[in-house]
């Protein structure tokens, strides 16, 4: 590798949903392989920041570089996952359809989902422990299975960047431990990945975390930061 | 009496029956979209909302057709512009903008001399009195939509899935809905000279909802919801024959009431 660009690069970064409620200025730097957890209470803004970086809301101040570009045009090589993802009873999808998704971007409007794009769905969906449930249709599943689903969802798009927000919610202790591994494992394929916690002991296990407080935000190594909080408490 | 008869001996009839098929399956198509989404609201308001632009190009000596885009644009204009200046939410900016269309449009035809008449027109159309130039401009904009929902199918279905994962996924969402709005906008526009704006609405919305009771797939409720369509149409046409009830509200309660035959055997099917 000749120049590798910073996975995401913040400096003095203002965000929020309004100019009334804005998050406290980030400054942050990962690269490829890194895993950050962002800490804070509820209304912190960790969700706020995990849709700036993915480019669904505009920074307000500073600067956000994200896979050396703008969120907007590194959007196909990151994957997002939201708390909460309402799926509409109606729709007409089983388990892999939604998982197959993954593909509607890389692949464009008539491009072919390939052999090999069904084999990494497959794994995916296996990776999640999710196989046996995939051919349900998504509104017949429960929250865990379908948290499953939607995190097979985020495996298959193999992007490099990888945003969740809360991803263990609903999981039981078999999906958990299905998400560690699959989180390892993008880890030693270089993929970043960020993740908004209220967990600490998962946020001291990340190589950095981002502490959002009221006034200031704090960005270090994941473990002596997480370890400042207990002090402070 | 057999079911085909009237057709057979009656031209018009046919030229009907035809015009009615290509609205249902026109309809089947924006129509899925509509109920997965649960834009059946907006729907209504666009099917309505061309009647002040109907109206008024009637009152002015203009095609009907042309003033149907004007309120139909004006409609989805306005719609956002509520939407992008206030905290109000969606259904609100639609009720506003439904009723006073609609009101706006009885006052411009109550400044006609056959009220009632041009109104029931617009409401209700004259499917019998379908020409072949409507069959032609029915036929032009169905193959343009399912072109569109062919063409598109991937971001549509994301955007019916969750418009932030289309917008992850590279498309532009807002762009993609003004697209769907305006699909249902020239279904309107173009089917309800032939089966008026109330049928054009329960076309949208019956077959549809019928459909997504069963149907497991995109492609199949949209192939089962014209095929309900077009039976409606059929149906609808054989009570105005042989009962002579109004055939354009004949269709939309056959439409209806399959609907609801739908949901009787799905409960059966459920408890078996």
């Amino acid at each position: 590798m000749s120049e590798t660009h910073p996975s995401v690069r913040a400096v003095h970064l203002h965000t929020g949903y309004e100019r009334s409620n804005v998050l406290p200025a980030v400054d942050l730097e990962l690269f490829p392989g890194h895993s950050l957890a962002l800490v804070g209470g509820n209304g912190s803004g960790k969700t706020a920041l995990l849709r700036t970086i993915a480019g669904l809301l505009a920074p307000i101040s500073g600067r956000l570089e994200v896979l050396g570009t703008t969120p907007i045009k590194a959007v196909r090589r990151l994957a997002w996952l939201g708390q909460f993802t309402t799926t509409n009873p109606l729709l007409p999808l089983r388990g892999r359809d939604v998982v197959r998704m993954a593909f509607y971007g890389e692949r464009g409007l008539w491009k072919r989902i390939t052999v090999s794009d069904e084999l990494v769905v497959d794994q995916a969906l296996e990776a999640m422990g999710a196989a046996e449930f995939a051919r349900q249709p998504i509104s017949d599943l429960s929250g865990g299975q379908r948290q499953r689903i939607y995190l097979s969802y985020v495996l298959a798009r193999r992007a490099e960047l990888v945003l969740l927000d809360e991803p263990m919610s609903n999981l039981d202790s078999g999906g958990m431990l299905k998400y560690y591994e699959a989180v390892t494992a993008l880890g030693l394929r270089g993929a970043t990945v960020i993740t908004a916690t209220h967990n600490l002991e998962d946020a001291a296990d990340c190589d950095f975390a981002l502490v959002l407080g009221a006034e200031e935000s704090r960005f270090g190594p994941g473990r002596e930061l997480v370890a400042s909080l207990g002090h402070h408490h | 009496m057999s079911l085909l008869q009237p057709f057979l001996d009656n031209p018009f009839l046919l030229t009907a029956l035809t015009a009615g098929v290509l609205a249902a399956c026109s309809c089947a198509i924006v129509g899925t979209y509509m109920v997965l989404r649960g834009l059946s609201f907006i729907g209504d308001a666009l099917s309505h909302g061309v009647l002040p632009g109907v109206a008024g190009a009637l009152l002015l000596g203009f095609p009907g057709l042309w003033g149907a885009a004007v309120g139909s644009a004006a409609m989805i204009g306005g719609i956002s512009l509520i939407g992008r200046r206030t905290r109000l939410s969606g259904d609100t900016a639609i009720g506003l903008l439904f009723v006073g269309m609609l009101a706006l449009g009885v006052v411009i035809v109550s400044r006609s001399n056959s009220f009632s008449g041009d109104l029931i027109k617009i409401l209700f159309g004259e499917i019998l009195g379908s020409t072949m130039a409507d069959l032609m401009l029915q036929s032009t904009a169905l193959a343009l939509l399912g072109f569109l929902a062919w063409l598109l199918r991937r971001p549509f279905l994301l955007l019916c899935f969750s418009p932030e994962h289309a917008q992850v996924s590279g498309y532009n969402p807002k762009a993609l809905h003004v697209l769907m709005l305006t699909m249902i906008a020239t279904t309107v526009i173009v089917s309800f000279q032939t089966v008026g704006t109330m049928l054009v609405f329960g076309l949208l919305v019956a077959p549809a909802a019928t459909a997504a009771l069963f149907a497991r797939r995109m492609s199949r409720i949209m192939l089962v919801a014209g095929s309900l369509g077009s039976l409606s149409v059929f149906l609808g046409l054989n009570a105005s024959y042989w009962f002579n009830f109004a055939a354009g509200a004949s269709i939309t309660v056959t439409a209806v009431a399959l609907f609801f035959g739908g949901l009787f055997v799905k409960g059966l099917v459920q408890r078996v």
